[in-house]
């Protein structure tokens, strides 16, 4: 292993932010499958739900303001991870490549 | 007055009596004129881009990744030209029309790509990459086999996608401007190649930045326009869309579009994953000078692309309601006329008159070409930094004479295109589009997660599974129910189901992982070691090449 990346994996930090980003990741990528799968699933098993009027009186069913609502979730939950990644990760990497680079190697 | 200059005043100074002309009663020409003024326009401007591009394009990295000088914001927009085509517009507001509901599954379906794209490859890929995903699993498997299947893939991929773009723009110009199918396609290469041998990445980029600001604009002046109409209520819309169409309160509910569980479930998990590995955006990751730029163009895009996609939900809708029962737009069959395509293009003259469905039509227009043309670059690296530069010369081509290749592949791209619009011209060419997805879900996304994720793959895994996702996706689409049944005639499918994606995806993951286990070779145990320097170097960005470096 290259001299500068095994100085890096040795350093528990890296260790603690990939779990982080990780963890992060893919509990996001759940709540987007889960939003996504359920508005597939219920498509293809239970139409007769998304025919239900959001509330008595309207013409807008449930169908559409599901669908509407993955979209508005997708684009929340991207949001969620850039804001976290570009504040608080990018400044934990620049710390741990900044230690990698400080001591000479040998 | 230099020439070009002098070119721009004498083009510009045609469009004005163009557009006056335009106000004369004949209904026909006046679409057309002001139609075709305002896409001069659209072209004059995107020349002058190339133009300046072009003088800005020296090095391989200023063609394939824009010299990585995009900012995010202008990086989101490109990204969200390359995935918004006019088929998005008139294609999801034509199925709505039709069918209601169904419509809108292609409005969310296939978005779900783009958050996955982001936890799980943004990241990874911007600190792994340079030019083409080939780079990323070049890091640490052999590059011959791998570049030679991702580059073969990439060109499938481009070519399949081309073929739709360039058959759906022949037949929407003509409809549109009155202009000739052949004639149509002929405008369409010449300015592709025009754009992208000259400018590259920096005029593909530009070009596609204009197009998605144009789109977007048109498409909330439509949407706003039309809940106008309507005292500003969605749910008025609603209502009178379900009382112009013959279905009524069906057109709010699922259809017959996905009935079998197995096609829906097959259908979402292609659209998911293959929009999340699609090589003509995720080279843009690369076009940013850093991580986070590019993560943030990924945000904007996917704002962008959801805020377009929200808007359909109003468009379609509004093209029933305002389309369907209007005499103008009917023929004696009391049939929209110029089909269901054409729902979006008459509701924008229904909401802005005719001055404003010129606009959209020049909208369409300019948008078929940047999505060519992005098309066009990802097509123009696969063949010179993957097969040219790192194949045949081993690495060892010059600056140069990769550039030059680069030029000469947009060329002959964008002149295959053009023999491919028009030898597919009166097909049914709709099912092409599962084509692309398919490679890209079966391909793509299987080998860049595996070598990514798990330490295991090798080479020879993921070059067999690779090779095996491509192959059946390409013998199971022929012999399903579109191409055996319809096209060939036979009635069924030998293979039952429109989408195989979830059957060559799960074919491809098992492969790789199957062969890669089996794989004991001396290289692939050093393939297997690399996985830690590779890790660091993911995560980090540590010896990560900045495209702009170069």
């Amino acid at each position: 292993m290259d001299a500068l990346h095994a100085r890096i994996s040795r350093n528990p930090a890296f260790h603690a932010l990939q779990a982080r980003r990780s963890r992060l990741a893919w509990t996001l990528c759940a709540g987007v499958l889960a939003a996504y799968y359920g508005f597939i699933l219920m498509i293809a098993y239970a139409p007769d739900i998304f025919q239900k009027p959001l509330h008595t009186g309207t013409s807008i069913t449930l169908g559409v303001a599901w669908g509407a609502a993955v979209v508005v979730i997708s684009v929340g939950l991207t949001g969620v991870y850039v804001w976290r990644a570009n504040r608080e990760f990018d400044h934990l990497n620049a710390r741990i490549l900044e230690e990698a680079h400080r001591e000479p190697l040998a | 007055m230099p020439l070009n200059a002098r070119l721009l005043v004498l083009l510009a100074g045609t469009i004005l009596p163009l557009a006056t002309f335009a106000q004369a009663p004949a209904p026909k020409r006046e679409l057309n004129t002001i139609a075709i003024g305002m896409f001069v326009v659209f072209v004059l401007i995107s020349l002058g881009i190339t133009f300046w591009a072009a003088r800005r394009t020296r090095s391989t990295s200023d063609f394939l990744a824009a010299g990585g000088r995009i900012s995010g914001f202008q990086n989101g927009l490109a990204i969200t030209g390359d995935w918004v085509s006019s088929a998005a517009l008139m294609g999801i507001a034509a199925l709505i029309y039709s069918t209601g509901f169904d419509g809108l599954i292609y409005s969310v379906v296939p978005f779900g790509a783009w958050p996955l794209m982001m936890f799980l490859m943004a990241d990874r890929l911007r600190n792994l990459g340079k030019y083409t995903i080939a780079d990323i699993v070049s890091v640490r498997f052999a590059r011959i086999p791998m570049r030679t299947l991702i580059s073969l893939s990439s060109l499938v991929f481009v070519v399949g996608y081309l073929i739709v773009q360039m058959v759906g723009a022949g037949t929407l110009i003509s409809n549109l401007f009155g202009i000739d199918y052949t004639a149509a396609q002929v405008i369409i290469g010449i300015l592709i190649v025009l754009y992208v041998a000259f400018g590259g990445m920096i005029a593909t980029t530009y070009v596609q930045l204009v197009k998605a600001v144009l789109l977007l604009s048109g498409a909330s002046f439509i949407c706003f326009a039309a809940l106008f109409h309507f005292d500003w209520s969605v749910d008025s819309l609603y209502a009178g869309a379900i009382s112009n169409h013959p279905q009524g309160i069906r057109i709010m509910q699922p259809g017959g579009l996905l009935t079998d569980p197995v096609s829906a479930f097959s259908c979402g998990l292609m659209l998911l994953l293959g929009g999340a590995a699609m090589p003509h955006v995720l080279m843009r990751f690369f076009t940013v000078p850093d991580a986070r730029q590019a993560r943030l163009s990924v945000f904007y895009a996917a704002s962008f692309i959801g805020y377009f996609y929200l808007l359909t939900f109003v468009i379609g809708y509004a093209a029933i309601a305002m389309v369907m029962k209007d005499p103008r737009f009917l023929d004696a069959n009391g049939l929209i006329t110029g089909g269901p395509n054409m729902a979006a293009i008459h509701l924008s003259e229904a909401v802005g008159g005719s001055f404003f469905l010129g606009f959209i039509s020049a909208v369409a227009f300019a948008t078929i070409v940047a999505v060519v043309a992005g098309l066009t670059i990802a097509g123009a690296s696969a063949i010179s930094h993957d097969l040219y530069a790192n194949i045949f010369r081993h690495g060892k081509a010059t600056d140069d004479q990769v550039v030059k290749v680069s030029r000469i592949s947009a060329v002959c791209l964008g002149a295959f295109g053009v023999v491919l619009g028009i030898a597919f011209k009166d097909q049914n060419i709709a099912y092409m589009i599962t084509i692309p997805f398919t490679v890209s879900s079966s391909v793509f996304f299987p080998i860049l997660f595996l070598s990514m994720y798990w330490r295991g793959l090798t080479t020879r895994g993921a070059v067999t599974g690779g090779a095996v996702g491509l192959g059946l996706g390409v013998i199971l689409l022929f012999l399903g129910p579109t191409i055996w049944g319809e096209i060939l005639g036979h009635g069924e499918g030998i293979f039952p189901y429109k989408y195989p994606a979830l059957f060559t995806i799960i074919a491809s993951f098992l492969t790789m992982i199957v062969v890669s286990k089996l794989d004991d070779s001396p290289r692939a145990k050093r393939e297997r070691a690399e996985f830690d320097d590779q890790f660091v170097r993911s995560q980090t960005g540590v010896g990560a090449e900045a495209p702009a470096q170069h």
